[in-house]
């Protein structure tokens, strides 16, 4: 059972074994606006929990994609590089952006934690 | 405006809301704080809104806007001496683009000025601008008889902008211009006093997205009405964020970026609109490159490595599909042509000097 969580860069975390999935929130994906752009970490590079590994940028504002754990980029998902309106028609499914290979998990917001961060 | 996601407004008090922020709040738009107004940003997609209005008709709420009725036997020798540029030689039912100088000649603010009578104006300037224009139009009236209304509160504005925009207002059964005018009597630049059922309403054929439109100004309390009559007839909701994309496509300025404070007119490529005419050391440039990845606003231009300049506003074209930018460099970099290069976070993204606008409208009506 893959469990989900997410950060106060706005990206959830699908983790699944020693694999972590991760993508913007829906919350980030409307925030931003239209993506047009989406650069991604190479696939086996090194990334550290908490810097920039990335970026998604919109017609109107880039964001920042960062690693929220340790570990080495096993997957990219290039179908959102080549159409990255995918992180605006569906950004917690179809349009992950990439997937990390980890050893441990660091603190994390739950679900309802994120969604009250949201509103505050 | 904003070049980070900050998805938490920084603002620490409420902006205040449009006269027609249920209607926005209902269609669900997204909102965004901008000048001290809660402003629609976009309702759907700010690609498709930006679309819409260069092949449809787009519907902009610009009720954040500054206005201010200037009247009185001296109303034109007052906005000659305030403003840059004659006011007493726009013919009434015309307006011309201006800027409000400060004495060292630094921009104030950009604005425009329609002419309703022989001693009737109406002065149109930027929200973040508001109390600065008040302020020095009340500070520069002395001496001069006239009368000088700040109409922000009670006006609201809607835009109707696109090829489809004459045709969206004339299936608005609620206007009715006086006789003999019609809409297409009003020329760019043109303005008409009219009436939307009993309420007057200013038909202005001006706009800020390089396509054709009209500006509808009236009191706050009939626009909820009329937005919905535009929708009606076949306008299509678009926030802010189009806004920006369509304007610097149209190589329009925006106040805060190409235009400033430190900012003289001559720089901005502007030296017509007011006598001052030293040439600067530094020129408003188009810029256009290659690929996705966009030069934004703040971000340094590069020759052969060095910086010469900094982008003002940037974005990857909607309408061309290559990034975009207006920027200040040196003047030596400035010809058309000139291979140059934007430093976007650390990468150098070749880009080249290029004529202003970037886009424009077929030549029609």
């Amino acid at each position: 059972m893959t469990e989900v969580h997410y950060t106060k860069d706005h990206e959830w975390i699908a983790v699944d074994g020693d694999i972590a999935t991760v993508g913007i929130t829906a919350y980030a994906a409307e925030k931003l606006g239209d993506v047009v752009y989406v650069d991604l970490p190479a696939l086996g590079a090194t990334v550290a929990a908490g810097r920039v590994v990335g970026e998604i940028e919109s017609t109107k504002s880039v964001g920042e994609l960062f690693a929220p754990v340790d570990g080495e980029v096993v997957e990219r998902n290039e179908a959102v590089v080549a159409d990255p309106a995918m992180v605006n028609g569906d950004p917690m499914g179809g349009a992950w952006l990439i997937k990390v290979r980890f050893t441990e998990l660091p603190a994390l917001l739950t679900a309802a934690e994120y969604e009250e961060l949201t509103q505050g | 405006m904003e070049n980070s996601v900050s998805p938490v407004p920084a603002s620490n008090r409420d902006p205040r809301p449009s006269p027609l922020d249920a209607v926005h709040v209902a269609a669900g738009a997204s909102f965004t704080d901008f000048a001290g107004w809660k402003m629609p940003v976009r309702y759907g997609s700010d690609l498709a809104e930006h679309e819409t209005v260069r092949t449809g008709a787009g519907l902009f709420d610009l009720s954040h806007m500054a206005e201010f009725l200037v009247g009185g036997t001296h109303a034109a020798a007052f906005l000659d001496a305030a403003l840059a540029g004659r006011a007493s030689a726009i013919a009434v039912g015309r307006a011309k683009y201006s800027l409000l100088l400060a004495e060292d000649g630094g921009i104030l603010d950009d604005l425009v000025v329609y002419r309703l009578g022989d001693q009737r104006f109406w002065v149109v300037a930027n929200a973040a601008n508001h109390d600065v224009v008040a302020a020095t139009l009340a500070e520069r009236r002395t001496d001069f008889d006239v009368t000088l209304d700040d109409e922000t509160e009670r006006s609201a504005l809607c835009a109707v902008q696109g090829p489809r925009a004459r045709e969206v207002l004339s299936r608005l059964p609620g206007l009715v211009l006086p006789e003999p005018r019609t809409l297409d009597g009003i020329p760019y630049y043109g303005i008409a006093e009219a009436t939307y059922g009993e309420t007057p309403v200013l038909v202005a054929r001006t706009g800020y997205t390089g396509e054709d439109g009209f500006e509808l100004y009236l009191d706050a309390s009939a626009a909820p009405a009329l937005w919905a009559d535009l929708v009606a007839a076949g306008a299509v909701p678009c926030g802010l964020a189009a806004r920006d994309t369509l304007r610097l496509e149209a190589g329009m300025p925006l106040y805060g970026h190409e235009l400033t404070r430190a900012t003289r007119p001559v720089e901005a490529g502007l030296g017509r609109i007011s006598d001052l005419a030293t040439p600067g050391a530094r020129v408003l440039v188009g810029l256009a490159a290659e690929g996705k990845r966009a030069g934004r606003a703040g971000y340094a231009v590069l020759r052969d490595g060095a910086v010469i300049g900094e982008v003002t506003s940037g974005a990857l074209s909607p309408t061309l599909g290559i990034p975009i930018a207006m920027a200040y460099v040196d003047a030596d970099a400035s010809a058309v042509g000139t291979e140059l290069a934007l430093d976007v976070r650390g990468t150098a993204i070749p880009a080249r000097v290029v004529t202003l606008p970037f886009y424009s409208r077929k030549a029609v009506s």
